[in-house]
């Protein structure tokens, strides 16, 4: 058990680094298949260690286990060491699954492109980052995944390096996230300052003992905490790199979105529930930004023509929807939401990537069209995908996962009737969005022959992915519909369940009501789009259309407000006013060169003056001293 | 019986130090200032000898038995460099050998 | 007996600035050799007859007689251009004023000190060769290491070869 959970990690990081250090001496099938193989290793660990997990249940619900010190100076203490809990154990499975999927599905994407093994070698770090993240006992090591994480979203957003555009997205989207990081460090700080360990849990105990709720420490940290996992998860207001990303392969996209890096925030919110938990404030505020971000988000991915801002918008949609049920203290239900989003958003990108790439890199979803005769596989994959992420009722995977946040929104101690009111309108939103790329991708006529047929690797994860994207939903089955919940029960092994407070509305009633929004936002989209293209003619030019595409302006907003104004100061600062010491430190240096240079001039009675002119000097002093 | 002031024979001491150290600020041939630091070496030692009879101490006289071998090696070495410097520049102008001059400037 | 110091003293200074001064290096060599002749007297009569007899076996003797076989080897002769560059203030005066200064310096130094009455004893030379092998016995032999070196390195650098260059910088 103990080297099964240490090897998860170790295992794609093992493959990265032959990748790293051995990728040019390897073909590109032998590169794929350890690239792909150090995950799908980690994936049949990961199993192996959820089995014996699940076997164990009732009677230990955490393992742990330590490799070596790692940092250790005075009281600071920090080990190389990793815990398997039921919520880490959700978030290995699923990484490693879906980043399996993606791997293979990038050996055959990939196979045209130059930097083979290096792709390989960079998604491996990012799975091995993104796994020690979650597996991490202290916070310290789990900061350290996170930033691992980032480096690997710099390095493949920018993938394409030779674009200065991708370099550009992939900075933005280091530097956005890094604001985040900022605050999540001196969070880190305040934990460690007060409590003297990095230990989670035990920081986790000590925190519960010592601060009471609402008291103005716990807010603060918790606070700052949330600001790191608002920039890690594209969360308002630090949501602007995300459709930037967009920059890189489909495959990143995928694995960013749906498996790694943007659910981090998430994760980090779930490990440290205690401490939230501890301010009700910034439970709320987690709340409200989730429902803005999904609203914003949604309707942001409406104006969108490129098919992966679309994505990349429903993406952070979602994680709204996981903010917002983190919020009300849903906790189970946002973890039960990231895993299912997670096989759906990754089918929806491996099959857009099929698309784009089968176009010769056409964004544009209005000139696509008709895929549906072309491409009837990828047609019906990325349809499994839409259906879950537009939570079509009963009988997707997306409906069982997003039905409990919207019921909880309402429902549970901390909820209202406003925040209902976002998800529900997000709900629909979402909808109309998937379906208006479903309906002007696949349906209508074709405008552009794709080039080729995908393969056997790309249509298999496909449809794995679609086929976990309907029936996943199955083993959590809401309330009314009959106690069955194999994965709350697992997950409140680690966090709390959820407080319901009597609403005097039947849970049935909001999901007949979400389940009829649904089929509405289909109609519209059907009308809209496909039926009656006029009405939606306006809209695509209008000036309302112009606002969503870019994103409620937010980039505009940050240009005006913070980048202008820097760009304006280092302008003025152009010759950087504080390296003037430095500056001045090597001027004087060298002109200290040069004077004494002068003294070496290569005359020996010169050298001789030079001594005679000393010794006078000190007699003169000594004498008159 | 010698009974000339101590200091003055310090003083004559000096005087001949300086005389060697003016020859050796002034001359530009190599052979005069090889000679002016004998001077120097030889005023040095009158001073060892000087405070040694003052004081009845043999260190004086030992010192200057040093001095002797440190300046008999130094002329024989700065002499075999003379010559060399002689073979190689045709001259013995010590402006003339500058070439460890910095070239930075 | 003073009479005798300050005519060696003077003899002393005046051969040695006419040694210093001089153009033609053969005559320079003679002036020095005075020189150290009178200061020989003047360690004769500061009761350190071995050491003047040192003074003219081997500075007078040895090392003269070295420079004057160089010189002879050379075969420089009369320097022409000195006697204009004595005309030139501008190569005696630096040197002029800071010997001044030091001049100056060494009296007020030699004044300023505390030097206490001579004590009453008699020294011999053979006080000196046991002081000599005795407390110094390690100088001695460091010394005569430093002979060897010299010797050594006089032959070394003293060899005619057509190529001067360092081995290591041959090409």
């Amino acid at each position: 058990m103990e080297t099964c959970i240490a090897l998860i990690p170790l295992v794609p990081l093992l493959g990265f680094l032959i990748l790293a250090v051995a990728g040019g001496k390897f073909d590109r099938k032998t590169a794929g298949y350890i690239g792909a193989g150090s995950v799908g290793i980690s994936l049949v660990l990961a199993l192996i260690a959820g089995a014996l997990f699940l076997r164990s249940l009732p009677g230990v619900s955490s393992y742990s286990v330590s490799l070596w010190e790692w940092i250790s100076a005075g009281e600071l203490r920090a080990d190389m060491s990793f815990s398997l809990d039921s919520l880490s154990l959700v978030f290995c499975i699923v990484i490693t699954f879906v980043g399996f999927l993606i791997h293979v599905y990038s050996i055959e994407f990939m196979s045209g492109d130059e930097g083979f093994s290096r792709f390989f070698a960079y998604m491996n770090l990012f799975v091995g980052s993104m796994l020690i993240l979650v597996l991490a006992d202290n916070i310290l090591l789990l900061y350290f995944g996170w930033e691992g994480v980032g480096l690997c979203s710099y390095l493949l957003i920018g993938f394409w390096y030779k674009e200065p555009e991708n370099g550009y997205a992939a900075r933005k989207a280091f530097i956005v996230t890094r604001i985040g990081d900022t605050a999540m460090i001196i969070g880190i700080f305040i934990l460690f300052v007060n409590f003297r360990t990095f230990h989670l849990d035990e920081l986790m105990l000590q925190v519960n003992d010592k601060w009471s709720v609402g008291s103005p420490l716990a807010v603060i940290t918790a606070a700052l905490l949330l600001f790191g996992a608002l920039g890690k998860s594209a969360q308002l207001p630090l949501q602007t790199w995300l459709p930037d990303a967009m920059a890189g392969p489909s495959p990143v996209s995928a694995l960013i979105h749906a498996a790694t890096m943007v659910t981090a925030g998430v994760y980090l919110i779930a490990r440290c529930h205690v401490l939230f938990n501890l301010a009700p404030v910034v439970m709320t505020a987690i709340a409200i930004i989730g429902a803005l971000t999904l609203l914003i988000a949604g309707f942001s991915a409406l104006g969108q023509h490129d098919l992966k801002r679309i994505l990349a918008y429903s993406t952070i949609s979602q994680i709204g929807y996981m903010f917002l049920a983190l919020g009300v203290g849903a906790w189970s239900a946002a973890i039960f939401h990231f895993m299912i989003h997670a096989f759906f958003k990754a089918l929806l990108f491996l099959a857009g990537g099929v698309v784009i790439l089968v176009l010769k890199e056409e964004h544009d979803i209005f000139r696509m069209g008709g895929m549906k005769k072309e491409m009837p596989l990828i047609f019906f994959t990325f349809l499994a995908g839409s259906a879950s992420l537009s939570a079509l009722p009963l009988v997707t995977a997306g409906f069982y996962s997003k039905d409990p946040i919207l019921w909880y929104s309402f429902s549970s101690a901390t909820g209202n009737f406003w925040l209902w009111i976002a998800a529900f309108t997000g709900a629909f939103l979402t909808t109309l969005y998937t379906f208006r790329l479903v309906f002007v991708v696949f349906f209508g006529e074709t405008k552009l022959k794709p080039s080729f047929q995908p393969g056997k690797l790309m249509t298999v994860p496909l449809a794995i992915l679609a086929f976990f994207s309907i029936v996943a939903g199955f083993i959590e089955l809401p309330e009314s519909f009959g106690r069955f919940h194999l994965f709350s029960s697992l997950a409140e092994n680690t966090l709390p369940a959820v407080t319901v407070r009597e609403t005097g509305y039947p849970e049935t009633l909001f999901q007949l009501l979400s389940a009829l929004i649904v089929f509405a936002g289909i109609y519209l989209a059907y009308l809209a789009y496909y039926k009656k293209p006029s009405m939606s003619e306006s809209f695509e030019h209008g000036r309302i259309h112009r606002f969503f595409e870019s994103g409620f302006g937010f980039d505009r907003l940050y240009d005006v407000l913070l980048v202008n104004p820097l760009v304006w100061l280092s302008a003025i600062n152009r010759n950087d006013i504080f390296d003037w010491l430095n500056i001045g430190l090597a001027r004087l240096t060298v002109l200290g060169n040069r004077l004494f240079s002068l003294t070496q001039n290569g005359k020996l009675r010169w050298y001789v003056m030079s001594f005679t002119i000393g010794i006078v000097l000190i007699l003169t002093y000594m004498i008159l001293r | 019986m010698l009974t000339v002031p101590i200091e003055t024979m310090l003083i004559f001491a000096g005087l001949l130090f300086l005389i060697g150290l003016v020859g050796l600020l002034t001359r530009r041939n190599l052979i005069f200032m090889l000679m002016s630091i004998e001077i120097m070496f030889n005023s040095a030692g009158l001073v060892f000898i000087i405070a040694g009879r003052h004081w009845k101490q043999a260190d004086g006289q030992v010192m200057f038995i040093f001095i002797l071998a440190v300046a008999a090696v130094e002329v024989a070495i700065g002499l075999a460099l003379l010559l060399q410097v002689y073979h190689h520049y045709k001259t013995l102008d010590a402006d003339s050998v500058g070439k460890l001059k910095d070239n930075n400037q | 007996m003073n009479f005798f110091f300050y005519l060696a003293a003077a003899i002393a200074l005046i051969s040695t600035i006419m040694a210093i001064s001089g153009r033609n290096a053969i005559h320079a060599l003679l002036n020095l050799i005075i020189s150290l002749l009178a200061v020989s007297v003047i360690f004769y009569l500061l009761d350190a007859p071995f050491i003047a007899a040192l003074e003219v076996i081997i500075y007078a003797g040895a090392i003269m007689v070295l420079f004057i076989f160089v010189t002879m080897m050379l075969n420089i002769g009369t320097e022409k251009k000195i006697e204009k560059r004595w005309l030139n203030p501008r190569v005696w005066i630096v040197p002029s004023i800071l010997a001044a200064l030091l001049l100056v310096d060494f009296i007020l130094i030699i004044n300023g000190l505390q030097i206490p009455e001579p004590v009453d004893e008699t020294l011999n030379t053979k006080q000196v060769g046991i002081s000599l092998f005795s407390t110094y016995v390690l100088a001695v032999e460091i010394a005569g290491i430093l002979l060897m070196a010299g010797v050594i390195g006089a032959y070394h650098l003293g060899s005619q070869k057509k190529k001067v260059t360092h081995r290591f910088l041959k090409k």
